[in-house]
């Protein structure tokens, strides 16, 4: 597929801030639930929800950029029942709303607990709120991939992996922000947040490898034979019925040479997981510092923008077999 | 139910593209229409067409043929190309199975391009809206045509009369006749988007001869026959040669 630009800002912004958030509220819970120093620095949540909106935003302006009337972008909320693609469209301005929600909760200090839990712990509105924005957070994830991942014939796209790669990227950029943020803040929960990027950045690394992997092993279901019904092994295709290309030629082709996307592949691989890394490990040690995760998260949306652009340009679709002679 | 759908003979395909012509034709000035043309007379000529002609190679020098082979939307039973669409905009007709786009609805996301295995829509990058085959929804039903031009400009254009149009639900109807007695088949049935329209394949007409249908064993005429019965005693009587 050809990669285009409002799209991998779109997911890569919208999949950090989700990420951002759900950083924070699990910051919160830990230390809510005692199992952490308290966090009483209410200025770290709304901060950190507002950047979260700020970046969610930005997707949603640069979505525009995809769309052939932007000026009808409320319609696509119709078809809620059968595509994704709406289903998303109602789950991002829902998902920013549970979060300005809980920002909002932490601004107004509305802690004064609501009813207090069997075990003891007092649930106030920045609790409810956080767990509401939670599950939006992942329904949104859940349709971002899945616009990806239902389409059958992009066998590239239709796995389960598609979904939890969304995920897991996300989350694993949100938690790397989330150490800037707290480093820069000089919270005690730098080294904290700093662990859990680790470990969501080797995850994604885990699932994005087994990706991978399975991508390369794709045997097409479809070939020439099926495409135009003539059962010979030896087709090739003499005129596409166009001399300048088409839409077919454009929207479906990453139009790069193979040594690209495989450079692409390498460079995604290095920036979005092995340099943060590294950097991330550094900050654990000095929890201060907050350049180290700093550049650990711009290099890391580097990597991940490299990433999509390697997610659509991977995905063959099966029209391009009639598309591959111009004359 | 009543599915309208075409149904191609690749065995009679030329390759002209009469059909590509006219059904740009027709639809540029139809209610489909404009359909941009960039670049016309320019170097990379391109735009947006609703059928286009291509052309295969099948099996190697020396033996080889070429396949022509139209291509335009299949009108699919079961189109994944509408659930997918958000706003509504693509939609399948229940009273004769017309897939469409709604040019007003439409917001250009191309999700419904991508949702389609056999590249059959096109985004025009003048209106920005998604376009594809009407089945020349605006010429079909039009009372004001003769009856027999109530077909889509390619049908009526065709100079090989490649091309069938008709209901392939009615088991009686031209286009049914021919998917069932000319092996008509789908395009990549394997993704259970049951395409209406239909190809009929190259069938290469051959007859049997065996050698004693070239040479007849009994031909009384055949000289050795002949230097037999002229033998003298031995000439044919009347009842060798003929009956009556
Ligand atoms: S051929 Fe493509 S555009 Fe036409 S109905 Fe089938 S899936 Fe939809
Ligand atoms: S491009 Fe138009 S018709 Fe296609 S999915 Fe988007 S809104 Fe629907």
């Amino acid at each position: 597929m050809h990669p285009a630009f409002s799209v991998i800002f779109l997911t890569t912004l919208i999949g950090a801030g989700q990420g951002l958030f759900l950083a924070l509220f699990t910051g919160q819970i830990f230390s809510q639930f005692n199992l952490m120093p308290e966090q009483h620095n209410s200025n770290f949540y709304v901060i950190g929800s507002l950047i979260a909106l700020v970046l969610m935003t930005l997707g949603l302006f640069s979505s525009f950029f995809h769309l052939g009337h932007p000026e009808r972008a409320w319609r696509s909320a119709a078809k809620w029942r059968t595509s994704w693609l709406s289903r998303e469209v109602i789950a991002l301005p829902a998902t920013m709303a549970g979060i300005f929600a809980y920002g909002l909760a932490h601004y107004m200090g509305w802690t004064s607990p609501i009813f207090t839990m069997p075990g003891g712990t007092a649930v106030d509105a920045t609790l409810l709120t956080g767990l509401l924005a939670t599950i939006l957070t992942y329904t949104l994830f859940v349709c971002t991939g899945m616009i990806y991942g239902c389409i059958k014939f992009l066998q590239e796209w239709h796995s389960p992996l598609t979904v939890i790669n969304f995920i897991l990227l996300g989350t694993a950029s949100g938690f790397t922000l989330v150490t800037t943020l707290s480093a820069y803040m000089k919270t005690d929960l730098t080294s904290f947040y700093a662990s859990w990027a680790i470990f969501f950045t080797v995850l994604a690394l885990i699932f994005r490898l087994a990706s991978l992997r399975r991508n390369k092993r794709i045997k097409p279901i479809s070939d020439l034979r099926s495409a135009i019904g003539v059962n010979h092994k030896n087709i090739r295709q003499m005129a596409q019925g166009s001399m300048g290309g088409s839409f077919n030629t454009r929207e479906y082709f990453h139009g790069k040479k193979a040594s690209f996307v495989k450079s692409m592949k390498v460079i995604f691989l290095i920036f979005a997981f092995i340099i943060p890394l590294v950097l991330l490990g550094a900050s654990l040690g000095t929890p201060s510092a907050y350049i180290i995760p700093l550049i650990a998260i711009v290099i890391q949306f580097m990597g991940l923008i490299a990433e999509r652009w390697y997610f659509f340009a991977d995905a063959n679709h099966p029209q391009n077999m009639y598309y591959q002679q111009i004359s | 139910m009543t599915q309208l759908a075409l149904v191609i003979d690749l065995n009679v395909c030329v390759g002209c593209h009469a059909c590509v012509t006219s059904c740009k034709e027709w639809n540029t000035s139809g209610e489909a229409g404009p359909m941009v043309d960039k670049n016309a007379y320019g170097e990379n000529p391109t735009g947006t067409f609703f059928n286009r002609v291509q052309s295969f190679e099948i099996g190697t020098y020396p033996q080889t043929e070429t396949v022509h082979f139209p291509k335009s939307c299949l009108h699919c039973e079961e189109p994944p190309c509408v659930p997918v669409c958000p706003t509504g905009a693509s939609y399948k007709r229940e009273e004769d199975g017309i897939v469409l786009v709604d040019y007003d609805k439409c917001i250009g996301c191309k999700y419904c391009s991508w949702a389609c295995p056999y590249g059959a829509r096109e985004l025009d990058e003048q209106q920005r809206v998604m376009k594809k085959c009407t089945l020349c929804v605006d010429r079909i039903y039009d009372e004001n045509l003769p009856e027999d031009e109530r077909k889509p400009a390619c049908v009526m254009s065709c100079p090989t009369s490649a091309r069938m149009f008709g209901d392939i639900h009615n088991e009686n109807s031209d286009v049914s006749i021919a998917i069932r007695e000319d092996a008509g088949y789908q395009l990549m049935p394997e993704w259970g988007t049951k395409p209406s329209n239909h190809y009929l394949p190259r069938r290469k007409i051959k007859i049997k001869i065996h050698k004693d249908e070239l040479e007849r064993v009994d031909n009384p005429l055949s000289k050795e026959e002949r230097k037999r019965h002229n033998a003298p005693g031995k000439g044919p009587s009347l009842d060798d040669m003929t009956t009556w």
